[in-house]
C-alpha cells in the first residue's frame, strides 16, 4: 500500500509522458475519488444514486465562483474543500426523500438532482459570471504560492488530495459511522430497531459521498478541463461514475479504484489497440466496435464476478501466495 | 388562455401516449424478471433501424445484401417456429418423441427458404409489413441471446448488477445495430398525416391545434396497449406470465420454466420496442438520438409504478401533460422572475413531479405495496 | 483462470506499449489530426463534413504530392460531439508525427472552448471555422484562435441584416417579435449576445428559447411560438435539432419562409428529413453552398474515378460536404504560407499559426484552386483572425438549395466593440497579458 503511494509520488514523474498525464493519470485518479464517493453511498449504505454528476457539478461551479469572486482565496485546496462542501449541503437536500424512497425508485429519484442541476448551472446567469457562452474557464491555479501549471503539478496536487481522501473514506468506514451505514444497508428496520436512526445514517451517507463528489468534481473542471459548460457533468457521467463503483466491487475502495482504472483505460485502450497493430478501419467502425466490446465486457465482468474486481483481485492473491505449488 | 391551455393539454397528452409505450416496455420486465432494464431505450433504436433500413426508401445510401439475406433467414425460421408451435399445440395437441429434430429441420428449412429469397431479391426496398415482420423476428432473436448469454448467468443477483448488465446491453446494442446498419438519419414512412389540424376554429381564436400524425400516433400506441392487456388476462402464456410476477418459485413449482418465460416476456417488450421504434421512427427520423427516450420514460415509472400496465398509462398521460403544461405557462414566469437564461423547465419538472408525488406514496400509483418485515 | 486471464492482459497491454514506442516516423510528413464525429446524436451532420475533410487532404497528396512535396498524414479521431472525448483525441493526436499537429479543428464550439485553454501552452493554432467563441476573433488576446470566415455573431447579425432588408429598414423591426430556438450548449448560446445588442438598438423583443441536448422534444418550445406568434424564428441547431424544428414548425403552422437558420442549420440533412414541410426555410450560408465547382472536377479525376473517395459521388457536394473540402483547403493554404517562411519541410504548430495569420486567398488563388464561386478572397490579420465577415442567405425550395440574396457583410460598428469587450473581459479574467498588434508586421 505505501510502496504504491511512494511510487505513484516519486517513480511516475519520471517515466510519465504528458499524454500520460493529461487523458489517464489525472481522470483516473479524479474519478476513483469520485467513485469512492459513490461507492460510500451505494456501496456501503446501500442508497443507489444516478445523481453523480450534478453533485459534480455542483463541487465544480462553487468552486469556481469562489475562485472567481473572493481573489484573496486563491487557493485551490480552498477552494476544493468549499465545493466538496457545498456539494455535501445540496447532497443532503436531495438525500431527503431516501427515507421515504427505496431502491430503483430512488435511484430515479436522484435522476431529478441530476437535471435540475444541470439546468440550474445552464441557466442561471450569476452562476456562470454572465459569460454570453455559459462556458467558465479558470487560469492561473495555485496552492500555497505552488504555481499548478504543468501536468506533472496537477498529477501530484491530485495525487495528493486522492491519497488524503482516501485515507480519511477508509478512516470513516471502518468507525462506528461506517458501521452505522453498513446496518442501514443490510437491514434498515432492523437498524432503526437496535438504535440507528435512519435520517441521520443516511443523510451522513449522502453529506460525505457528495462532498468527495463535489471535490473530485472541482477536480475535473479546474484540472482537468481548465474551460468548462454543464454538459461535462451531465448524465452519462453518473452512469461511468455507477460503471465504477460495480465493476469494481461495491463497498470496496479498492474497488474503486480498479473500476476507475477500467472504465478509463478501456474505451482509450479498445479505440487504439486496433491501430497498434497496424490494423486499418474506418473511424467509424472503430467507435462502435468500442461501444460493443465495451459492452460485452461490462457484462462479461459482472457474470465472471458480481462482486467486482475487488473480488477477483482478493481471489488472485491468495492464488499467487500458493502458485505455482498447490498443496 | 383556454384554447393554449387545451391546446397544450392534447399536446402533452399525445407526446403522453408516446411515453407509455416506451415504459410499457420496462414494466412488462421489471414484472416479469425484477430486471430493471434500461436497454429498451436502445432496443427501441436497434429495432427502427432495423425497420428503416429493411423498408429503407432508396435515398443513395445502401445496405449490405447479407444484411437482407440474414433478415430473411431470420424471418424464415420465426415463421417455421411459430407454424410448428401451432400444430403441436392446437393442431396435434402435443407431440411425440422426436419433436426436437423435426423442428430443428423445420427452422433450417425456414431459413433457407427465406434467405434464398431474399437472395434472390436482391437488396432492395422491402414493403413495410415485410421489414415489420422481420423486425419482429430479429427482436425475438435478440431476446434468445440475451436471455441465453446473459440472463442466465446472474440469476439470483442483486438488482442493481442486473441493472448495470442492461446497461452493458445498451452500450452493445448502441454500437451493433450502427454497425450493421449506418449512423446516418433515415425514414420510416407509415403515411402519418402531416399538415396541422385546427378544430373549434369558431370557439377559439386561431382554433385548436391538434397534430393529426400523433393523434394516429396515439391510437396506434393505445391499441397496442389494448392489445397487451387482453394478452395478459385472457391467453395461457398471459396469465403464466402473471404467475411469475407474482411468485417465482411458486410459479416454478407448478411447472411454468422460468427460462421460457423470461424469453417470452424479453420477447414481448422487444415487441413493444418495435412499436415504440416504428411509431417514434416515424415522428422522428430513425437515428441515434431516438435510444435517449428511455430517459423520458423514467419518471413515467416512478409515478405509475415500477409494475403496473395501468400505472405506466396514467403515468405517461401525466407526465407528458405536467411536463408541456409546466413549460408553456410556468417557465417564462420562472425565466422572468429570476432573470433566467431561457427556460427548458421540462426536462426535470417531470422528475421533481413524481419525486413529490413519491414522498406521498412510495410504491407509485399503481405500484404494489411494500409491506417491510425484519 | 483468473490468473490466466491476467498474465494475458497484462502481456496485452505490454505488448500494445511497445507497439507504440516504436511506431516508425517518417521525415517528410505533415501531420494533421481530424476530430470528426461519424457516430453518436449529430452522426448525420458530422459524416459529410468528415468525408470533405478526409478528400481534399487526399486529393492535394494525389494531385500534387502533397503540399510542396511535404505528405500530409491525417488521421482522424472520433470525438461523438463529447467535450471530453474530443480533449481526449486532441492530446492523443497533438504530438504525432515528426513536428506533431499542424493545427486542429474542433468541430465543436465546446471543444473549442476547451482547446482555447491549451493551444498557447502546447503551440497548436485552433482553426474554428465558422463556429467557436465570437470574441476569438481578437488576435491580440487569442492568439491561437482563427474562427475563419465568420463567427456566430456575424452570422446572426448577417441575417437580422437580410431580415431587416425585407422588413424595409432596421427601424422597421421596432415593436416586432423574434425568437432564437437554440441548442443548450456553448454553440447555442453564441448568438445571444448579439441579437440582445441589436434589439436593443432596433427596439425588437428578442426572446431565447433553449432546446435540450439531442434535441428531439421540442413540443412545448413550438406550442409557445405558436401561441406568442413571433414574427420571424432564427434557428441555432445542430444535428437531428435542426430537422426536428422544422418539422415542428410545420406540425404548430409557423410559415417556414420566416424561420432563419445558421449555417450549420442549414444543410441537405436538416432540411430532408422534414420532407414537403421544410419548403420555403431559411439558412445563412458560410459564405458557400452546395453545388459543385472547379475543385470538384479534380477529385473526381484524382479520387472518385479511381475508387478512392470516402462519400458516394452524388453526396459530394453537398453542403456540408463542401464545408469540409473549405475547411481543409484553408488549412492547407495556411501551411504553404508558413512554408514560404519556414521552408519546405514539415512545420510546428506555431509555424503554421504564423501562416494562418498571414493568410491571404485572393480571388485569382481561388480560382487557381477551384473554389471561385464557393469562398469570397479573404485576409487573415492580428486584429482580425476572421479573415472575412460576408455571408449569403439560401432557401430551401422542396429539393434544392436557392441561394435568395446578395452578400451581407457583418456590421462592425456593432460587432467590434463587442468583440473587444468581450476579450478584454476574458484576458482580465484569466489574467493574460495582451499583444498589441500594431507592432506586429
Amino acid at each position: 500500500m505505501l510502496a504504491v503511494i511512494v511510487a505513484a509520488f516519486l517513480a511516475v514523474p519520471m517515466v510519465a509522458s504528458p499524454y500520460l498525464y493529461t487523458e489517464i493519470l489525472i481522470p483516473f485518479l479524479i474519478l476513483s475519488l469520485a467513485a469512492i464517493g459513490l461507492n460510500i453511498l451505494v456501496g456501503y449504505c446501500g442508497q443507489v444514486s444516478l445523481g453523480t454528476g450534478g453533485f459534480m457539478a455542483v463541487g465544480a461551479y462553487a468552486a469556481y465562483n469562489l475562485w472567481l469572486r473572493v481573489p484573496e482565496l486563491n487557493n485551490l485546496i480552498v477552494v476544493f474543500l468549499f465545493g466538496g462542501l457545498m456539494a455535501a449541503a445540496v447532497g443532503i437536500l436531495f438525500g431527503i426523500p431516501s427515507l421515504r424512497i427505496k431502491g430503483f425508485y430512488l435511484a430515479v429519484a436522484t435522476l431529478a438532482s441530476q437535471f435540475f442541476l444541470d439546468w440550474l448551472f445552464a441557466r442561471v446567469k450569476w452562476l456562470t459570471n454572465y459569460t454570453p457562452s455559459g462556458s467558465v474557464a479558470v487560469g492561473k491555479l495555485e496552492v500555497f504560492g505552488w504555481h499548478v501549471d504543468t501536468p506533472a503539478d496537477r498529477y501530484l496536487l491530485i495525487l495528493g488530495i486522492v491519497v488524503v481522501g482516501t485515507l480519511v473514506a477508509k478512516n470513516l468506514v471502518r468507525g462506528h459511522i461506517g458501521r452505522s451505514w453498513m446496518a442501514v444497508r443490510d437491514m434498515d428496520i432492523a437498524a432503526e430497531i437496535i438504535g440507528f436512526r435512519p435520517l441521520r445514517t443516511k443523510l451522513t451517507a449522502f453529506a460525505v459521498s457528495s462532498f468527495f463528489i463535489g471535490v473530485a468534481g472541482a477536480m475535473w473542471a479546474f484540472l482537468r478541463l481548465g474551460a468548462w459548460e454543464p454538459l461535462a457533468f451531465d448524465i452519462n457521467r453518473s452512469f461511468q461514475i455507477l460503471f465504477m463503483v460495480i465493476i469494481g466491487g461495491l463497498g470496496s475502495l479498492v474497488g474503486s479504484f480498479m473500476g476507475a482504472a477500467f472504465i478509463v483505460l478501456m474505451p482509450i485502450l479498445l479505440n487504439q489497440l486496433p491501430g497498434w497493430f497496424g490494423i486499418r478501419m474506418s473511424t467509424a467502425l472503430l467507435s462502435h466496435l468500442e461501444f460493443m466490446v465495451f459492452g460485452a465486457m461490462i457484462v462479461f465482468f459482472l457474470i465472471v464476478e458480481p462482486h467486482g474486481l475487488a473480488r477477483l483481485w482478493a481471489v488472485a492473491k491468495e492464488k499467487l501466495r500458493l502458485w505455482p505449488f498447490p498443496h | 388562455m383556454l384554447g393554449p391551455f387545451l391546446e397544450t393539454l392534447i399536446g402533452g397528452l399525445l407526446t403522453g401516449v408516446l411515453y407509455s409505450l416506451v415504459a410499457l416496455g420496462f414494466v412488462l420486465i421489471f414484472k416479469a424478471s425484477g430486471v430493471f432494464n434500461f436497454a429498451q431505450g436502445a432496443m427501441v433504436l436497434f429495432a427502427a433501424l432495423t425497420i428503416a433500413r429493411l423498408s429503407g426508401e432508396i435515398d443513395g445510401k445502401e445496405v449490405h445484401l447479407a444484411n437482407f439475406v440474414v433478415a430473411a433467414a431470420i424471418l424464415g425460421v420465426a415463421v417455421a417456429f411459430i407454424g410448428w408451435y401451432a400444430w403441436r399445440e392446437y393442431i396435434a395437441r402435443g407431440a411425440g418423441p422426436g419433436e426436437r429434430r423435426k423442428m430443428q429441420v423445420l427452422a433450417a428449412v425456414g431459413a433457407l427458404v427465406g434467405g434464398i429469397a431474399a437472395y434472390s431479391y436482391g437488396k432492395g426496398a422491402w414493403p413495410l409489413w415485410l421489414a415489420i415482420a422481420a423486425t419482429a423476428a430479429i427482436m425475438g432473436l435478440l431476446a434468445y441471446a440475451i436471455e441465453r448469454l446473459v440472463l442466465r448467468h446472474l440469476v439470483n443477483q442483486e438488482g442493481i448488477i442486473l441493472f448495470m448488465a442492461t446497461l452493458g446491453i445498451a452500450n452493445f446494442l448502441d454500437g451493433f445495430g450502427q454497425t450493421l446498419w449506418g449512423s446516418d438519419i433515415y425514414k420510416i414512412n407509415l403515411g402519418l398525416p402531416k399538415d396541422p389540424l385546427f378544430l373549434f376554429e369558431g370557439v377559439f381564436p386561431g382554433g385548436l391545434l391538434v397534430d393529426p400524425g400523433e393523434l394516429v400516433a396515439a391510437a396506434i400506441a393505445a391499441g397496442l396497449v389494448v392489445v397487451l392487456a387482453i394478452f395478459f388476462q385472457k391467453t395461457r402464456v398471459g396469465r403464466a406470465l402473471r404467475a411469475v410476477a407474482d411468485d417465482h418459485a411458486a410459479a416454478q413449482s407448478v411447472g411454468i420454466p422460468l427460462n421460457t418465460i423470461w424469453l417470452i416476456v424479453w420477447t414481448v417488450s422487444g415487441l413493444v420496442a418495435l412499436a415504440a421504434g416504428l411509431i417514434w421512427g416515424a415522428k422522428l427520423g430513425v437515428q441515434f438520438s431516438i435510444s435517449l427516450i428511455a430517459l423520458k420514460a423514467l419518471p413515467v415509472l416512478i409515478l405509475g409504478g415500477f409494475t403496473s400496465v395501468p400505472g405506466a398509462i396514467v403515468g405517461g398521460l401525466i407526465i407528458g401533460a405536467g411536463e408541456k403544461l409546466s413549460e408553456v405557462f410556468l417557465a417564462p414566469i420562472l425565466v422572468k422572475q429570476f432573470d433566467l437564461a431561457g427556460g427548458g423547465i421540462e426536462n426535470w419538472f417531470a422528475y421533481m413531479l413524481a419525486l413529490v408525488f413519491l414522498l406521498f406514496r412510495p410504491q407509485g400509483l399503481f405500484g404494489e405495496r411494500i409491506i417491510e418485515r425484519v | 483462470m483468473t490468473l490466466r486471464k491476467a498474465v494475458l492482459l497484462g502481456a496485452s497491454i505490454a505488448a500494445a506499449g511497445l507497439a507504440l514506442a516504436s511506431t516508425a516516423q517518417a521525415q517528410n510528413e505533415q501531420f494533421i489530426p481530424g476530430l470528426i464525429y461519424r457516430t453518436g446524436a449529430y452522426a448525420p451532420n458530422g459524416i459529410p463534413f468528415a468525408n470533405g475533410v478526409a478528400d481534399y487532404y487526399a486529393l492535394v497528396n494525389e494531385r500534387d504530392g502533397g503540399i510542396n512535396g511535404v505528405k500530409i498524414v491525417y488521421e482522424e479521431c472520433d470525438t461523438g460531439y463529447a467535450t471530453d472525448r474530443g480533449v481526449e483525441c486532441y492530446e492523443r493526436l497533438k504530438n504525432k508525427g515528426p513536428t506533431g499537429a499542424a493545427y486542429v479543428n474542433p468541430l465543436s464550439t465546446g471543444i473549442t472552448f476547451a482547446l482555447t485553454e491549451k493551444a498557447p501552452i502546447d503551440k497548436i493554432p485552433v482553426i474554428s471555422m465558422g463556429y467557436g467563441r465570437s470574441e476569438s476573433r481578437d488576435g491580440s488576446v487569442f492568439q491561437w484562435n482563427f474562427p475563419l470566415l465568420g463567427t456566430y455573431w456575424s452570422a446572426a447579425d448577417i441575417i437580422m441584416q437580410h431580415i431587416a432588408l425585407k422588413e424595409g429598414g432596421f427601424d422597421k423591426l421596432k415593436g416586432k417579435k423574434i425568437v432564437l430556438v437554440y441548442h443548450d450548449s456553448p454553440y447555442g448560446k453564441e448568438p445571444i449576445a448579439l441579437l440582445e445588442q441589436r434589439a436593443k438598438m432596433h427596439g425588437f423583443t428578442f426572446t431565447p428559447m433553449p432546446v435540450t441536448h439531442p434535441g428531439v422534444e421540442q413540443k412545448a418550445t413550438w406550442l409557445q411560438i405558436r401561441q406568442n406568434r413571433p414574427d420571424y424564428v432564427l434557428l441555432w441547431g445542430w444535428g437531428v435539432m435542426n430537422s426536428t424544428s422544422i418539422k415542428e414548425a410545420a406540425a404548430v403552422g409557423f410559415p417556414r419562409d420566416k424561420m432563419f437558420g445558421v449555417w450549420w442549420s442549414g444543410a441537405e440533412p436538416d432540411v430532408r428529413p422534414a420532407e414537403g414541410g421544410a419548403k420555403g426555410y431559411h439558412a445563412a450560408m458560410l459564405q458557400h453552398g452546395a453545388g459543385q465547382f472547379g475543385v470538384h472536377a479534380d477529385l473526381k479525376k484524382y479520387l472518385y474515378d479511381k475508387g478512392k473517395g470516402s462519400a458516394k459521388w452524388d453526396e459530394v457536394g453537398e453542403v456540408l460536404y463542401n464545408r469540409g473540402l473549405v475547411n481543409a483547403m484553408l488549412g492547407v493554404e495556411a501551411i504553404r504560407k508558413a512554408q514560404t517562411k519556414f521552408g519546405k519541410k514539415p512545420l510546428t504548430g506555431e509555424q503554421v499559426r504564423w501562416g494562418i495569420e498571414n493568410l491571404e486567398l485572393s480571388a485569382a488563388r481561388l480560382k487557381e484552386l477551384g473554389f471561385d464561386g464557393m469562398l469570397q478572397p479573404l485576409k487573415v490579420t492580428c486584429s482580425d483572425h476572421e479573415g472575412t465577415r460576408a455571408g449569403r442567405i439560401q432557401q430551401w425550395d422542396g429539393a434544392k438549395w436557392v441561394v435568395v440574396s446578395d452578400w451581407y457583410q457583418s456590421d462592425d460598428t456593432v460587432l467590434k466593440p463587442m468583440v473587444n469587450a468581450a476579450a478584454k473581459k476574458y484576458a482580465d479574467e484569466k489574467k493574460l497579458t495582451v499583444r498589441d498588434c500594431s507592432k506586429e508586421s
